[in-house]
């Protein structure tokens, strides 16, 4: 059973799901970040495949891609990086990325990697769900990969439910208008989408994401929804950290606590 | 048969690969731009202010000397008598119109050389809607009297600082502000890229270029169809409005003029057909240069409106199957066919159109073949790259 499928089989609240940007701040940083988002206690993990060009982030994650490319780090590099970290990281790990480098890397070829080094599942933000369902389901099923598709507030109700009926892993809550990283603190407006969200009774499991930093907004979004992703509000702290393993787990037990 | 399907593809390139955020927008685009823009309200004021505002049409001139000189009847279409100096503003009125009647409040843009920017900031002024432009960081150092003349026309120019400071990171960057401004807000793109429908749209705004071609070549020479299109191209709207009547006339030979920079295989180049390979830049598939990871690559050209990493996805498919000839033009070569161009015809051209004219000396035509080179702006913008270049 695909760890993703398991995970929200047992924990159906205050999931939380953490995106790194590999070989950030170093290199060969990829994987103690890892481990140390499982120590601290996060249930998932997302690991950033780093783009020269991503249109849907904001500038700390876009400063983390340039600072990883500069690193040297290529996918083929994540891949080896990541030989063998099965055996010591056991939560659900999903790769997160732009469509162009994955496409380069040969989408077989990058599925069948996936596979053999133990990754779950998928979210590729400018990858449409028509061009999913025509040339990539298929595919991604193959290799046990579970596809997450992004919703906004401006998604219409009958595309969300659409969406759900494609997904089965869980679905990406996009909490406001905005790239990632954006504002602080959760609106009204917005408590207002994720209530209409969550009364629609969806197939999927909902992680609310962009705009989550801390405890306070981590647990306002778990009440509407089964847990919630931080990414920028952790990059920051990894490119502040002088101890990366403490200071992670510290952070991440600073959230669910 | 060259011409888009109904999922926005040009053969392998197109389609919309975009962040779901944007998917209400692009939506409302492509459900709404041919109903409204086939509409006789439309047309009605789209014609008008090309006629009345941009001066078209714009003439389409015999070049004695110059045809002399190359042993072939060779035109000129005037585009650099457009207001604004460009063929840019052919699409920014198209744009604007119908962001009006979808009810958007706020126009974004992007601009390279400053050239679409001002096209934009300027329909703006006209129809008094609220104008942001991203420009890279860069580029406002180099382009400076675009900047001003944006600001004087009331429109607020906003530095894009990621990446390499140039026209690929103000894409970037208006898209991440469309992102966050969805509602009531519409992003005009300056050329035929970006996700479906902007190809397409940008596309047949431009299309007029090549419209008048055919009744003014008939009107000269008896017939419609040249024998050669010349144009140069970055994402090439230029292009793509100069050959759009003739995409599927297999008679008429379009010639693309891509900046090859210090030459092809320089490193400073940025000849995507002879350089790219499939990939997705700006929500679409085309010809991208890239490295093997998939990373984007910077571009180099002399002219800041060529030094586009991708090209539009038609004229990626018009390399791909061969309808169209590319021919890549270093930036020393364009600079002396804007000197040649000045002192045979009095007529300075953008250096990005140089590219197009020095095309000429690159590829084989027939004596007293009619050719038709889209002279796609004026090189006032340009004086001080003529001026540091100095060869004249």
């Amino acid at each position: 059973m695909n760890r993703i499928h398991q995970l929200f089989e047992n924990k159906k609240e205050r999931v939380l799901s953490i995106y790194f940007t590999a070989g950030f701040p170093n290199l060969e940083d990829t994987l103690a970040v890892m481990e140390s988002i499982q120590d601290g206690g996060a249930d998932i993990i997302e690991i950033g495949v780093p783009y020269s060009d991503p249109i849907a982030d904001g500038p700390t994650i876009q400063d983390s891609n340039l600072v990883a490319l500069e690193n040297g780090i290529t996918l083929k590099k994540i891949f080896d990086q990541l030989q063998g970290f099965r055996e010591k990281v056991r939560i659900p790990v999903v790769m997160m990325g732009y469509l162009n480098p994955i496409i380069q890397f040969g989408i077989e070829e990058f599925c069948e990697k996936c596979q053999e080094v133990g990754v779950d599942g998928l979210i590729l933000p400018d990858l449409p769900m028509s061009q999913y369902l025509e040339e990539y389901k298929e595919i991604f099923e193959r290799y046990g990969l579970v596809n997450t598709f992004l919703i906004s507030p401006q998604t219409s109700e009958g595309r969300i439910r659409e969406i759900d009926d494609n997904s089965d892993g869980f679905i990406y809550v996009v909490s406001s208008h905005s790239i990632t990283g954006a504002k602080s603190g959760i609106s009204e407006e917005q408590i207002d989408y994720f209530e209409r969200v969550q009364r629609m009774n969806l197939k999927n499991p909902r992680l609310i994401g962009f705009g989550i930093s801390n405890a306070e907004t981590f647990t306002t979004a778990s009440n509407y929804s089964n847990g919630a992703i931080i990414g920028s509000a952790f990059i920051k702290k990894v490119k502040a950290a002088t101890n990366l393993k403490e200071e992670v787990v510290e952070y991440i037990q600073s959230v669910i606590s | 048969m060259i011409r888009v399907d109904e999922k926005g593809f040009y053969g392998k390139f197109g389609g919309a690969y975009i962040p779901e955020m944007l998917h209400p927008n692009i939506e409302e685009l492509k459900e709404n731009y041919e109903a409204i823009t086939t509409s006789e309200e439309f047309q009605e004021e789209f014609q008008g202010l090309l006629r009345d505002f941009v001066g078209r049409p714009t003439p389409l001139y015999f070049a004695e000397r110059f045809s002399n000189k190359y042993g072939a009847k060779i035109y000129f279409k005037r585009e650099d008598l457009c207001h604004t100096g460009a063929h840019k503003v052919n699409n920014t009125i198209g744009q604007i119109i119908l962001a009006k009647k979808l009810g958007k409040k706020r126009i974004i843009a992007e601009t390279g050389a400053g050239q679409h920017g001002v096209a934009t900031a300027t329909v703006c002024a006209l129809m008094g809607m609220d104008c942001t432009v991203y420009m890279g960081a860069l580029d406002i150092q180099r382009q400076k009297p675009n900047v001003e003349r944006m600001k004087i026309l009331g429109a607020e120019v906003v530095p894009a600082t990621s990446g390499s400071q140039t026209l690929k990171d103000a894409t970037n960057e208006a898209m991440r502000q469309w992102i966050n401004n969805p509602v009531d807000t519409h992003y005009i793109i300056g050329s035929v890229v970006g996700p479906h429908p902007y190809p397409e749209m940008v596309a047949r705004f431009q299309s007029v270029i090549s419209e008048e071609i055919r009744w003014q070549l008939k009107e000269k020479e008896g017939r419609e169809n040249p024998d050669l299109v010349i144009a140069c191209v970055g994402g090439g709207s230029n292009a793509a409005g100069a050959f759009f009547h003739y995409y599927n006339v297999p008679e008429v030979r379009l010639i693309a003029a891509e900046a090859a920079g210090l030459g092809i295989s320089s490193g400073k180049s940025a000849a995507t057909t002879a350089l790219g390979t499939p990939g997705i830049l700006h929500g679409s598939k085309t010809l991208l240069m890239q490295t093997e990871d998939g990373q984007v690559v910077e571009p180099h050209s002399i002219s800041a409106g060529l030094d586009y990493p991708g090209i539009g996805p038609v004229h990626a498919h018009l390399f791909d199957v061969g309808r169209g000839e590319f021919v890549g033009v270093e930036d020393e070569d364009a600079m002396k066919a804007g000197i040649e161009l000045s002192r045979l015809e009095g007529i300075i051209p953008a250096i990005e159109t140089a590219h197009a004219i020095h095309a000429l000396n690159m590829i084989e035509y027939r004596k007293d073949d009619v050719i038709v080179i889209n002279l796609s702006g004026r090189g006032d913008k340009d004086l001080d790259t003529y001026i540091k270049w100095g060869n004249y």
